[in-house]
């Protein structure tokens, strides 16, 4: 077999500056769905396959025979010995490949059920999924297990690959079955923007290249095209959040506060509140090692200076006084269990969200039952399963929503025993829980309503932010208040 | 310094910044005794870089440690003497004393075994000597296979042995830091990072290199295959061996006896740039001690090698 050296014609060579971050995509599906395959076709169409990896590709492939005189793409990514004795992929790896229009950091992830985990550490960071599916076996269980991890995980954008096609007689019967059924099962997850392609990754057709010659019913776009056209997940657009890693500390003149815009803009003479503590302060100034900056946004590692003296402390968050995270004792999430113990109901485990660790217990209501496809009740969760939870702290926790910012929304559970991550959770919202008010259950409380533009002055207040962990706050209609009020039958 | 009169960077090379600096605070605040890898190569000039402007205006909150084999070209050692002369940031050298007493040479005992008493074991006793719980790596992702699958955070047993099974789940960008006293963690901050990116990182923001890295004359000879630099004295030349003066320049560096040159007339950044987008073989290519046996690179890290 001949590698081709050619340089790369001047045309696709990569640019030299790019307009945006690079496109994360995952790659997953079943064991033999061709994953591995999938992203050698891509680097080598690219031609990010440099010759001497060529040539210790051809070098490898002595003794794996896949029936054509091709080199075995799989062996560009199945890195460890481990794995390339075994001829399977047990971690994910990262790949980096670009084209004139931008670059891609694509993460290959195993399709075994118990390396699920996996497949949730390459879905954490992607802004697109790419499923495969075997055109011959169509949907498995596992595929639609991966979607729904992928689209719990906040990926908005699928690409349905289904491969081998080769192998189902360029079939576009069988294509279409499968892609209209995929589209149903991806609407059931909120998921809209599927794009289904009929491909063998083998003989590279719909990939980088087209496959017209064995596909002339397929008028839609190639993997790549796809890739070059799908959107970067944007910044969040709740109010500023900068989680503070570090306070930097020079010397008696300089004190500031090192972190990242999780969030939001900032710029000086903004107002601030430092959680938990609910100290108000203004910023002074913006400090980078370039200049002294006007402003900030979500993405930039900065250092903050404030214009008063205040205490704080890493795992502190510094956010807009008037559009603060959620702060509190108890907040619902959906959680991944990833190790091979489970979560244990009542164990104090420790959380890390942003630069905070804290103990936390977490409380299991339901997992899924991926037969089903239902939430069933559960109250432990085992390896692999996605549950339902109420998290207890015990200090203040501080969070947003994962919908409204994937940083401040999303954690991991560390077990005190082992230090090993055993979970991956997203943040629902703070738990509704009136237990906290007043001090015993026959102690009188007081329900106040407000029209909603009244209620967000008095919860923008300091005196309610002092007092925020000792009330409930619900929005309602007014029907609905009431019937709780019993309105209708005292008149 | 800061120097305030560049143009911002692109918004790519940017998020890597961002990346790498929050990677940078993250350790420094969660480990009791961080280190920096210092190799002095232009991976390792970027994470000096960065770690500056990570900490800054606070001074870098942890020594920079390089293993010497005693083999490193001559303008390596140059270019991290100018550094640690600078002051702002403590360079601690470290040499395993078996090599000079019992002559261990890149020629007499060869590369595998050479490099792993003078890199791979070095680098264990200076980290157990200083007791540090975490060390920053300039390793990329894209440079090798098994690195591919290599953590931000890479977790290590207390004798360093690297367990590609036994890595913990990195979601977000959260990072679990938390280890038992003995065990040790690799940092990485430019993960993420390819060839490319380091050297249009290096044009943007103007981070002085080893000057092998541009093209000039310079005597070589040539020794299986590779392209030696033929200036120490100490290179001995083989029966037919002769020296040529050509124009070539480095990829990577390393000790010189173990890293081949290639031909190039690239005498800029911008013609390393344009270099290096047409190239069609990978940087590690000139490594002797990537070429022995498919995997070998995993092997060398089990053992603890970088």
């Amino acid at each position: 077999m001949t590698v081709s050296t050619a340089a790369k014609p001047a045309s696709e060579a990569a640019p030299q500056t790019r307009q945006s971050r690079p496109l994360r995509f995952l790659t997953c599906g079943s064991v033999d769905d061709g994953k591995s395959t999938l992203i050698g076709r891509l680097l080598w169409d690219t031609k990010s396959v440099k010759a001497d990896q060529a040539e210790s590709l051809t070098r490898d492939s002595k003794g794996t025979r896949n029936g054509l005189d091709l080199p075995d793409f799989a062996l560009l990514t199945d890195g460890l010995q481990a794995e390339r004795e075994q001829g399977i992929t047990i971690d994910v790896a990262y790949r980096y490949f670009s084209t004139a229009k931008r670059s891609f950091i694509v993460a290959d992830t195993p399709g075994h059920v118990q390396y699920t985990r996996n497949m949730a550490t390459g879905a954490s960071t992607a802004d697109l999924a790419v499923l495969l599916v075997d055109a011959r076996a169509g949907l498995l269980e596992q595929t639609l297990r991966h979607a729904s991890i992928a689209a719990l995980m906040g990926i908005h954008q699928f690409v349905l690959a289904v491969n081998k096609i080769d192998l189902a007689s360029y079939s576009r019967e069988i294509f279409e079955q499968i892609a209209a059924e995929f589209r149903e099962y991806a609407l059931s997850l909120g998921v809209r923007a599927v794009t289904a392609i009929p491909m063998s990754a083998l003989k590279g057709e719909n990939v980088v290249h087209d496959g017209k010659a064995e596909m002339p019913w397929y008028d839609g776009p190639t993997l790549l095209e796809t890739l070059e056209l799908a959107t970067v997940r944007s910044a969040q657009t709740v109010g500023f959040r900068m989680p503070v890693q570090r306070v930097c500390r020079p010397d008696e003149s300089f004190r500031g506060y090192q972190g990242t815009v999780a969030g939001g803009a900032v710029k000086p003479g903004d107002s601030v509140v430092i959680l938990p503590s609910g100290t108000p302060a203004n910023v002074s100034k913006i400090v980078t090692y370039d200049l002294v900056r006007n402003a900030a946004v979500a993405g930039d590692a900065i250092t903050l200076v404030l214009d008063r003296q205040v205490d704080v402390a890493r795992g502190d968050m510094i956010a807009s006084i008037d559009a603060r995270p959620a702060t509190g004792l108890h907040f619902d999430a959906t959680l991944i269990s990833l190790a091979q113990d489970g979560i244990t109901p009542g164990k104090r485990y420790w959380l890390k969200s942003a630069s905070r660790r804290q103990r936390v217990t977490v409380e299991t209501f339901s997992a899924i039952d991926w037969k089903t496809r239902r939430w069933n009740e559960a109250d432990a969760l085992a390896v692999n399963t996605i549950g339902k939870v109420r998290l207890h702290f015990e200090e203040t926790a501080i969070f947003d929503s994962y919908e409204a910012n994937r940083d401040t929304g999303a954690f991991i559970l560390i077990d005190p025993d082992t230090h090993n991550t055993v979970a991956g959770g997203m943040i629902q919202g703070r738990a509704s829980d009136v237990s906290r008010i007043g001090k015993g259950s026959n102690e009188r409380v007081v329900l106040l309503a407000l029209p909603p533009e009244v209620a967000e002055k008095l919860i923008g207040s300091d005196f309610f932010a002092s007092i925020r962990d000792d009330v409930e706050v619900r929005q309602t209609t007014r029907d609905q208040l009431a019937g709780l009020f019993d309105d209708g039958k005292e008149d | 310094m800061p120097s305030p009169q560049k143009p911002p960077l692109d918004p790519h090379l940017k998020a890597l910044e961002n990346e790498a600096i929050y990677i940078f605070r993250e350790v420094a605040a969660e480990f009791e005794k961080p280190v920096m890898l210092y190799s002095i190569g232009k991976d390792s000039s970027v994470l000096l870089h960065l770690a500056r402007k990570a900490f800054y205006p606070g001074r870098i909150p942890f020594p920079l440690l390089h293993i010497d084999t005693g083999w490193k070209f001559a303008e390596m050692i140059a270019l991290r003497d100018a550094i640690a002369a600078e002051g702002d940031v403590d360079v601690i050298t470290f040499t395993n004393p078996r090599g000079p007493a019992e002559n261990i040479t890149p020629f007499t005992h060869g590369s595998a075994l050479y490099t792993d008493i003078m890199k791979t074991q070095a680098l264990r006793m200076a980290l157990d000597a200083g007791g540090y719980d975490a060390a920053f790596g300039g390793a990329r992702r894209d440079e090798e296979a098994s690195r591919a699958k290599e953590r931000i955070y890479s977790f290590r047993t207390p004798d360093h042995r690297w367990d590609p099974r036994n890595q913990r789940p990195e979601l977000w960008s959260i990072y679990n830091g938390m280890i038992r006293k003995g065990e040790s963690v690799r940092a990485f901050p430019l993960s993420n990072w390819t060839e490319g990116d380091i050297w249009r990182y290096i044009q943007a923001e103007n981070i002085p290199i080893v000057p092998l890295y541009f093209a000039a004359e310079r005597p070589v000879v040539e020794r299986d295959g590779m392209l030696i630099h033929a200036e120490d004295k100490r290179l001995e030349l083989l029966p037919g061996e002769q020296i040529r003066h050509e124009r070539i320049r480095f990829r990577t560096l390393g000790c010189f006896p173990l890293t081949g040159a290639i031909h190039s007339e690239a005498e800029t950044l911008d013609d390393i740039i344009a270099e290096i987008e047409t190239a069609t073989v990978s940087e590690r290519q000139g490594r002797a001690i990537d070429r022995d046996q498919a995997g070998s690179m995993e092997l060398k890290k089990r053992e603890g090698y970088f």
